[in-house]
């Protein structure tokens, strides 16, 4: 596990902004107190290199989805601070974090991604024009190119079968070029071959258009796509892979199990 | 089952707030406004009622006066006559009695206390207790010349008490006298806003110029004589000249009378109760179609679980029973708030309801039947389609319930629309009678055809003139105004109850402007005379008047004008009698045949659709009966086309008082030397009629503003009733919002997530409240429009000559409609901008 390198100065936050597009200090999030008290994520230090395909695993509960909102700004942290680029999002309020959101970065959910009463490509420039920005009409045509749904630009989500409907809320994450996609469980309700293309457009994204890409899975192979696997239990990072297959993160899962951590995953 | 509806019912507190205001809303309009019509009945049933005789004796009329109709008669009764009914066998007392209208109670100011059109009444104090329908509050009864007293609202208003002098304007002169008694009248002591004078038998005698004569006579039956009875051997002694009636008969004739004096406003608040309960139904329905399909998900888990379809509508349609009981109830009472406000607005108007308000029976049926029936249909519709949906669509993430077919609704809403397009060409092509009931199922028609083919036009409709939302406002354009044709059902079902407000006020503000142009252009072409003399309801006055006014140097002609009713032929007519020599110099009639010189000796001249209904030309004979039996053989002199200025009928003022008219005027229209000075001879004029506080003199335009003025009234109370009905269409939009952005609360979390600003989000939410209003306000002008025309056109004949669309106001209305929309956005905007980004994405 790296330790993270701190910004102290100004010079060199914006140093650290060159190299990670988002990262986060120390940071913590408690739900709810006395006997409810939760502890979803616990002193994490975490950051996302610029370029780099991230994967995040653990078993169920273990705070993966809590840290990608908080990272996303779409959650406040109890403590601790995170950074999209050179933006401290801990210290904006609700309409700093709205324009985040909208310009620097990308969310696919794991299902009902889209807006039923607009097509698809309507749905994909959607931030831009609630931004009231023009696409870039050549990078657009790129990203509909590369989820291959030049055919069905057109259609509404309902006449879009699921994995369409996931590659296209990957399209609209890239479209604006935020500095960093999240994706929650992208393929968790997708069968392997939709899976599959929505995973190698965002490894392609990542490799090709030089993409920065954070993805929470259950899915070994689908963490295979990944450049680096993070590991998560009880609210913690506990592991690193680098450079990950199926085979490897399935022996690393396993090896939760036997320890009991965190078994009531379903992996 | 039982514990998953109940459960079912407190997870979704803020579901159940919605429909149950609904429901609430639905109730409390139709109960407020059966509240308020029962309350009115009864204030002028007690009103007519409070008779306390068991028979009453009255010169007989000729035939039945309508209570629209002035009287205009002064027939009485001989005082030997009273003797005459002591001296029947079972007559307990009897008692003559003196009554009439036109006496005013003047304030300290010396100006006419406001009755509100209601009449000034004076009668003759009952010596016999037992005869008489007032009960003294305070001080004695009036005893001698120079003693009144008063009813006790009036007494009230002034701020009169015991031993106050008054000065009363009466038919006759104008009187001094002491105040000695305050009384409330009959059981509720409501007199609907008329003041009552008290006078002793003798002055009022005197007043009226009866001798020792009464206008009728109170009976008294003795123990053991049934009314019925009574009434025979009274009718046996009296003869046939007298009207003979039971105290139930009268009651009956007079509120018989009643409905045809009130029927305008009764049809008024049916039709109101009619809006209110199609405007509530639309609600409750819209809510409860909207919060089951909401339910599709919850429900189909449940089928999935192993309930029966059966199972899941009874446990829908439970729900919805126990809502519609509550919501019933607390419609209940809040239809008393609004048969309170509906009565502060007609009090606003001059007429005024005393006493409590009335619950009856009926309006408790009714509230509960609509609020429960209604919900349970509402409910039972969109839970059979819910049962029906398959198990796995709990499965599914985004279950959208089939859209049914428009089909049907196209159909039905084309035939009804070419059935009233049909009715009210063919209004415009027919003449005269029929016309306007033409245009009553025209309309009626056309309103039920917009309502079933507003789902079928509102996807064009937010398409095409949706179309500048994006252009304006760019992606919150887009998203709103494809919200709002996502549903057109929905859309058009909330437009809808706008639609029908919007149209009627349209329709009735093309009326009155019609008619306020035609008023214009009636006074501009037939009245010759300078100045108008008159009350402002025309209530009849003393002829002394004229006589002073004729006596002014520069006035050249003075044209008397009286009103009552006759028999012409065998059937009965308002009746004008005026001056024939000086007719022609004041009011100009359009003579089609003869002239004004036919009214000359027995002269009769009518207008033209009176002459065409019985065929008379100039020449022919007519047999005229009075109210008070005088016959009189007319021949015709002149057919005028119709006018308003004066009655269908008219005879000379001469032929009027011997067939036993009244003498007291109505109108008094005054014609100036040409070159007199204005000022000073209206100065002149004014100075004549000061000492007469009743009437008031008015020159040509003051006269139009004055009938103008009861146009704009009439109308305003109507723009008033029909508000309210808007008002609940304002509340069915905010339902509707809300409710649409309860069901999209995972979209707008994930415009949230995405990047929209919580200001985009609830200019979203307006726009397409907006696109909705418009929607219903464009169809509600567009039908008010055909109506409007097409009454006004069927009332032609009536004097409406005039057509006009006031247009300004119907942009004003457009505009109106556009800030409802606004306003119904505020709240739902508000709740959608403020949900958490992360727990709407985390909603199912
Ligand atoms: N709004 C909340 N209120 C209270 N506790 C919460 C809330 N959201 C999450 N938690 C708790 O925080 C912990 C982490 O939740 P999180 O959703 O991040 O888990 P996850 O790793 O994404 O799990 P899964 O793989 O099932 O999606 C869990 O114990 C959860 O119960
Ligand atoms: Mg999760």
């Amino acid at each position: 596990m790296t330790t993270v390198q701190q910004g102290t100065t100004a010079a060199d936050a914006l140093a650290a902004a060159h190299t990670y597009a988002a990262r986060g200090a120390a940071l913590s999030k408690v739900y709810g107190d006395g006997d409810t008290r939760v502890v979803a994520l616990d002193a994490v230090d975490v950051e996302f290199r610029r370029g780099q395909f991230t994967a995040i695993m653990g078993p169920s509960g273990s705070g993966k989805s809590t840290l990608m909102h908080c990272m996303a700004g779409l959650d406040s942290l109890t403590s601790g601070r995170a950074w999209i680029g050179e933006t401290e999002i801990s210290a904006l309020d609700d309409k700093g974090l709205t324009r985040l959101r909208r310009d620097k970065v990308g969310f696919i959910f794991q299902a009902f991604n889209l807006l039923p009463t607009l097509t698809a490509l309507e749905n994909i420039t959607l931030p831009m024009d609630i931004a009231g920005r023009t696409p870039d009409q050549a990078w657009l045509d790129g990203v509909i190119d590369a989820v291959g749904l030049r055919e069905r630009l057109r259609h509404r989500p309902t006449e879009l079968s699921g994995g369409q409907q996931q590659r296209v809320a990957c399209a609209r994450a890239l479209a604006s070029r935020p500095d960093i996609i999240f994706a929650d469980e992208p393929t968790g309700n997708l069968d392997s071959r939709s899976g599959a293309s929505v995973l190698s457009f965002l490894r392609t994204s990542v490799r090709e258009m030089g993409q920065t890409v954070v993805m929470v899975t259950h899915d070994p192979s689908a963490a295979s796509y990944a450049d680096r696997v993070l590991f998560l239990a009880d609210g913690r990072i506990v592991d690193e892979m680098a450079a990950p297959t199926a085979d490897r993160v399935l022996e690393r899962m396993k090896a939760f199990d036997t320890a009991g951590r965190g078994a009531t995953g379903v992996i | 089952m039982w514990r998953t509806t109940w459960r079912s019912l407190m997870a979704h507190k803020l579901r159940l707030a919605f429909s149950g205001l609904a429901i609430v809303l639905g109730v409390a309009f139709v109960a407020g406004t059966m509240i308020f019509t029962d309350t009115l009945n009864r204030t002028f049933t007690a009103l007519f009622e409070s008779t306390a005789a068991d028979v009453s004796v009255e010169p007989a009329a000729a035939f039945e006066e309508g209570v629209n109709g002035p009287s205009g008669t002064t027939a009485h009764l001989p005082s030997a006559l009273v003797e005459q009914v002591r001296a029947v066998d079972g007559v307990a007392g009897a008692e003559g009695y003196v009554q009439t209208e036109g006496v005013y109670v003047l304030d300290r100011d010396g100006d006419v206390l406001d009755t509100g059109g209601a009449p000034g009444v004076g009668v003759s104090w009952f010596d016999d207790r037992d005869l008489s329908p007032s009960e003294l509050t305070d001080g004695r009864a009036p005893a001698r010349d120079g003693e009144v007293a008063l009813d006790q609202a009036t007494a009230e208003e002034i701020g009169y008490t015991v031993g106050d002098r008054v000065t009363l304007l009466t038919p006759g002169p104008r009187i001094e006298a002491e105040v000695v008694g305050i009384f409330t009248f009959g059981e509720d002591g409501g007199l609907a806003g008329a003041s009552l004078t008290a006078f002793e038998l003798g002055t009022a005698q005197t007043l009226l110029g009866l001798g020792d004569g009464f206008t009728g006579i109170n009976v008294l039956a003795a123990d053991g004589v049934s009314h019925d009875e009574l009434r025979s051997r009274v009718a046996a002694a009296v003869g046939r000249d007298y009207d003979v009636t039971t105290a139930q008969e009268q009651a009956d004739e007079q509120s018989a009378a009643l409905e045809e004096g009130l029927s305008f406003i009764t049809v008024l608040l049916t039709a109101f109760a009619g809006i209110a309960l199609f405007v509530g139904s639309f609600i409750i329905l819209n809510t409860f179609s909207m919060l089951v399909a909401q339910r599709t998900r919850e429900l189909a888990l449940l089928r999935a679980l192993g309930a029966g379809r059966g199972q899941v509508t009874r446990s829908v349609l439970t729900e919805a029973l126990v809502m519609g009981l509550l919501g019933s109830t607390l419609g209940l009472l809040g239809g008393f708030g609004i048969a309170s406000a509906l009565r502060a607005l007609f009090g606003s108007f001059g007429l005024t309801l005393d006493g409590n308000l009335v619950l009856s029976a009926g309006t408790i049926a009714w509230s509960y039947a609509v609020g429960v029936v209604v919900t349970l249909v509402a409910a039972y519709l969109p839970a059979r389609r819910a049962a029906a949906t398959p198990p796995v669509a709990a499965m599914r993430d985004d279950h959208v319930a089939a859209e049914r077919s428009l089909r049907r609704r196209t159909l039905t809403g084309s035939v009804l629309a070419a059935v009233g397009g049909g009715a009210l060409t063919t209004s415009l092509l027919a003449d005269g009678g029929g016309a306007a009931q033409l245009v009553g199922f025209g309309g009626l028609s056309l309103v039920l055809a917009a309502i079933a083919l507003s789902p079928v036009l509102a996807r064009p409709f937010a398409r095409s003139v949706g179309a500048i939302l994006p252009r304006m406002w760019g992606t919150t354009g887009h998203l709103a105004r494809e919200n709002a044709q996502r549903n057109p059902r929905r859309t058009a079902a909330t437009a809808s109850a706008l639609m029908v407000g919007l149209a009627l006020v349209t329709a009735f503000s093309i009326l009155g402007a019609s008619t306020n142009a035609s008023v214009d252009k009636l006074i501009g072409t037939s009245l010759r005379a300078d100045y108008v003399v008159s009350t402002a309801v025309g209530q009849p006055f003393t002829p002394e008047i004229a006589d002073r006014l004729r006596a002014i140097d520069e006035v050249d002609a003075i044209t008397q004008e009286r009103f009552g009713q006759a028999m012409l032929d065998g059937q009965g007519t308002l009746l004008a009698a005026v001056d024939p020599a000086t007719l022609d110099s004041t009011v100009l009639l359009d003579y089609v045949d003869g002239s004004s010189a036919g009214l000359l000796g027995r002269g009769l001249v009518v207008d033209e659709p009176t002459a065409d209904s019985h065929g008379w030309d100039v020449g022919d004979t007519v047999e005229m009966v009075t109210a008070t039996g005088d016959t009189a053989q007319l021949t015709v002199g002149g057919i005028f086309t119709a006018n308003q200025v004066i009655a269908p009928a008219v005879v000379s003022l001469e032929t009027f008082t011997v067939t036993g008219g009244a003498e007291l005027d109505r109108y008094v229209f005054v014609d100036v030397a040409d070159g007199a000075g204005t000022a000073s001879v209206r100065s002149a004029i004014e100075t004549a009629i000061d000492p007469y506080a009743v009437v008031t003199l008015k020159d040509r335009d003051e006269f139009a503003g004055e009938q103008k003025g009861q146009v704009d009234q009439i109308l305003m109370l109507i723009n008033a009733l029909l508000v309210l009905s808007v008002l609940i269409a304002v509340l069915g939009i905010v339902n509707t919002l809300a409710m649409s952005v309860l069901e999209r609360t995972r979209e707008v979390g994930l415009l949230r997530a995405i990047g929209m600003t919580r200001a985009q989000l609830r200019r979203m939410v307006r726009l397409e409240s907006v696109l909705i209003s418009v929607y219903g306000s464009v169809l509600g002008l567009g039908l008010g429009a055909l109506i409007g025309v097409g009454l006004s056109r069927a009332l032609s004949d009536q004097g409406i000559s005039e057509l006009v669309v006031p247009g300004g106001r119907l942009v004003l209305f457009l505009a109106i409609g556009a800030v409802i929309g606004v306003l119904a956005a505020v709240w739902p905007a508000r709740r959608a901008a403020r949900m958490q980004v992360l727990d709407a994405i985390a909603t199912t």
